[in-house]
């Protein structure tokens, strides 16, 4: 009787055990730290042991501990050794990579119908709103409000508009903060364009439109005194590569939107999930195109004043996109 | 924390614990990340960001770049940075968690299975957009411009939606969430505590073996009341120690003795009352509490 202590069997079992989940728990800690690669080779043969024995050590105490602290640690321990077992062995460097490599291209390659068609949607806004304002200047207000415009209205004089597409030392309130504010407003709009699509891409649409609008009115603006070809070099040298994203971005909010409304067999939730991946790739695409958008607008736009190589880096840059994206491609890893 | 194994009961499942089966069939048994801990990550998170802007915001002011508006521009591209990546590269390192959540110990994963995507990631962070931003701006009036107050108030309603989604759904899904197939789940790391079960020392052996409870006395509880007994004898508070023992002495009829310390009459009880609960388990009985009457 006095012994019986010692005699717990789930005492004894932590004891013959307890090296093995430290070995586990340190080499998890590393692993967590750095990556698989830190790892000598025998440690990479003895992660999965130490991960069954774990997992095996989980299963008895369960069976036969009452000791609360035990279980609950080789609870966290094995989940967090089941994550890194399963899980991506890929490094953030090689998922990056692979990233810009393979799989974004493809993902805009395979959706290339709604790349099409949000890009239609949005020429065809564009137009709308050119026209309406080149024939009644007033249809402008509509669809701008006044932070937006800046001043760019169709009252502005023609040197202040001039000034907007060349100075970047104007005393209009200045033209950097402007083009920022235009940047996240359009960054913004990309990932807005994505996010509601889930509702059967009808704010998706709406969005592209709204925004083609604006942009056709901010153009008739500049048309109507005459400044047509030098607002096509102050858009083109980022606007590009804006422009497209936003397209872009549209598309992957039109994929979700239309495999929720057509989900074929699926569901609607499962049709939307399968669709969102890919949607998912395209819109992290869209969010580093914005970037270079940004770097082009803020800084390659106030450095280069001539049009004709604002048109050149625009039409680089379009033709870099259309290539990057719709050159054939490997679609498995190398 | 019940180490049940098989099929988990509602109030378990309610209570966020969801299967996990591994591969080798094995049910991990994850817990969901609490709302609040969540929106505490977030709001850490959101600290981090709105710090390190401030930091950059000074930097280029103390910076003397050629004019005014690059700086500007500059910040802008910063903070477009921070709120496009922050999340979402933190999200896909190997503790798939932001600093905040790090924090807070949870993380975010697949549903259903091991490999979160980078994919997946993204989605879930684009969605933040229309789960927190947009309702924020609603809320803020930002994105109110030129629409009027009804319109603001229908949007705020449709984006607050969005906003208490992970409150209405038992998988504490966001929108974003819901999309990626992923959720956020609890990871805690307990050190392994020492076993209060511990006689090593010869001295310690003489203190326990004056205990010796009859069965009857050892009886008086179950499981339930085993784990509340682990949890007071780690908390080590003196005053719960000494109610909890002389609960225990009432209940089972004990005497205390001159010179008998609480915490080796609670330590020396628990032993007991582990021993007898665990030799029953191995016959199969598991007796939950102490109206259990097997």
């Amino acid at each position: 009787m006095t012994r019986r202590t010692l005699t717990l069997k789930s005492k004894r079992f932590r004891e013959e055990r307890q090296d093995v989940w430290k070995e586990m728990e340190f080499m998890l800690q590393r692993i967590e730290a750095r990556s698989v690669r830190g790892l000598t080779d025998e440690e990479i043969i003895q992660l999965p042991r130490l991960y069954r024995s774990t997992l095996s050590s989980l299963s008895v105490a369960r069976a036969t501990s009452l000791d609360q602290s035990v279980v609950t640690y080789l609870e966290s321990l094995s989940t967090r050794a089941y994550y890194v077992i399963y899980g991506s062995q890929q490094r953030l460097r090689d998922r990056i990579y692979n990233f810009f490599a393979r799989d974004w291209p493809l993902a805009v390659q395979g959706a290339w119908k709604d790349v099409a068609a949000s890009t239609f949607i949005f020429a065809l806004g564009m137009l709308i709103g050119f026209v309406l304002v080149s024939n009644n200047p007033d249809w402008f207000y509509s669809f701008m409000d006044d932070s937006m415009a800046s001043g760019r209205t169709p009252a502005a004089s023609e040197e202040f508009l001039r000034d907007t597409i060349y100075g970047y030392d104007s005393d209009d309130g200045g033209l950097g903060a402007f083009a920022a504010f235009l940047f996240s407003n359009n960054s913004r709009v990309s990932i807005l364009a994505f996010a509601l699509g889930f509702a059967f891409a009808l704010p998706t649409v709406a969005l592209l439109l709204y925004n083609g609008l604006s942009i056709g009115a901010f153009i008739a603006v500049f048309t109507g005194k005459d400044l047509g070809f030098e607002i096509g070099g102050w858009l083109s040298i980022h606007g590009t590569t804006e422009l497209f994203a936003i397209a872009l971005a549209g598309a992957g909010g039109m994929m979700i939107g239309r495999a929720v409304a057509f989900p074929g067999d699926m569901t609607r939730m499962e049709s939307m999930r399968s669709k969102a991946e890919q949607a998912a790739i395209i819109l992290g695409g869209v969010v580093v195109m914005m970037f270079a958008a940004g770097l082009l607008e803020g800084f390659g736009r106030q450095l280069i004043q001539n049009d004709w190589i604002r048109y050149g880096i625009g039409g680089f840059m379009l033709t870099f996109w259309l290539l990057y994206f719709f050159l054939p491609r490997k679609t498995s890893p190398s | 924390m019940s180490a049940t194994v098989g099929q988990l009961t509602p109030k378990q499942i309610k209570q966020g614990r969801r299967h996990l089966v591994t591969p080798e069939g094995i049910d991990l048994q994850i817990q969901l990340a609490d709302v609040g801990a969540r929106i505490g990550a977030f709001a850490i998170d959101l600290v981090i960001i709105v710090l390190t802007l401030i930091a950059a915001a000074y930097a280029l002011g103390s910076m003397s770049l050629y004019n005014d508006d690059l700086a500007f521009i500059i910040l802008v591209m910063i903070a477009f940075l921070l709120r496009s990546f922050y999340f979402t590269l933190f999200e896909l390192g190997r503790r798939a968690a932001t600093p905040g959540k790090m924090i807070l110990k949870i993380r975010v994963a697949a549903r259903g299975k091991a490999r979160l995507s980078a994919a997946s990631v993204f989605a879930r962070n684009a969605l933040r957009e229309i789960g927190f931003f947009l309702p924020l701006g609603f809320l803020f009036g930002i994105g109110s411009g030129g629409v009027d107050g009804w319109m603001s108030l229908l949007a705020s309603i449709w984006a607050g939606i969005f906003l208490f989604f992970p409150l209405f759904n038992k998988d504490r899904l966001r929108v974003g969430d819901l999309v990626a197939g992923t959720w956020v789940v609890r990871s805690p790391r307990p050190m392994l505590a020492a076993d209060l079960v511990t006689t090593d020392k010869p001295e310690n052996e003489a203190l326990f073996a004056k205990f010796t409870f009859t069965p009857a006395q050892i009886d008086a509880y179950g499981i339930k009341e085993l784990h509340v007994l682990e949890d007071v004898l780690r908390a080590k508070d003196r005053d719960v120690l000494e109610d909890v023992a002389n609960r225990i002495r009432k209940k089972i009829g004990w005497v205390w003795e001159h010179g008998e310390s609480d915490i080796v009459f609670l330590k020396a009880y628990y032993a007991a009352l582990r021993g007898r609960l665990e030799s029953k388990m191995l016959m199969g009985v598991r007796r939950e509490d102490k109206f259990d009457r097997r």
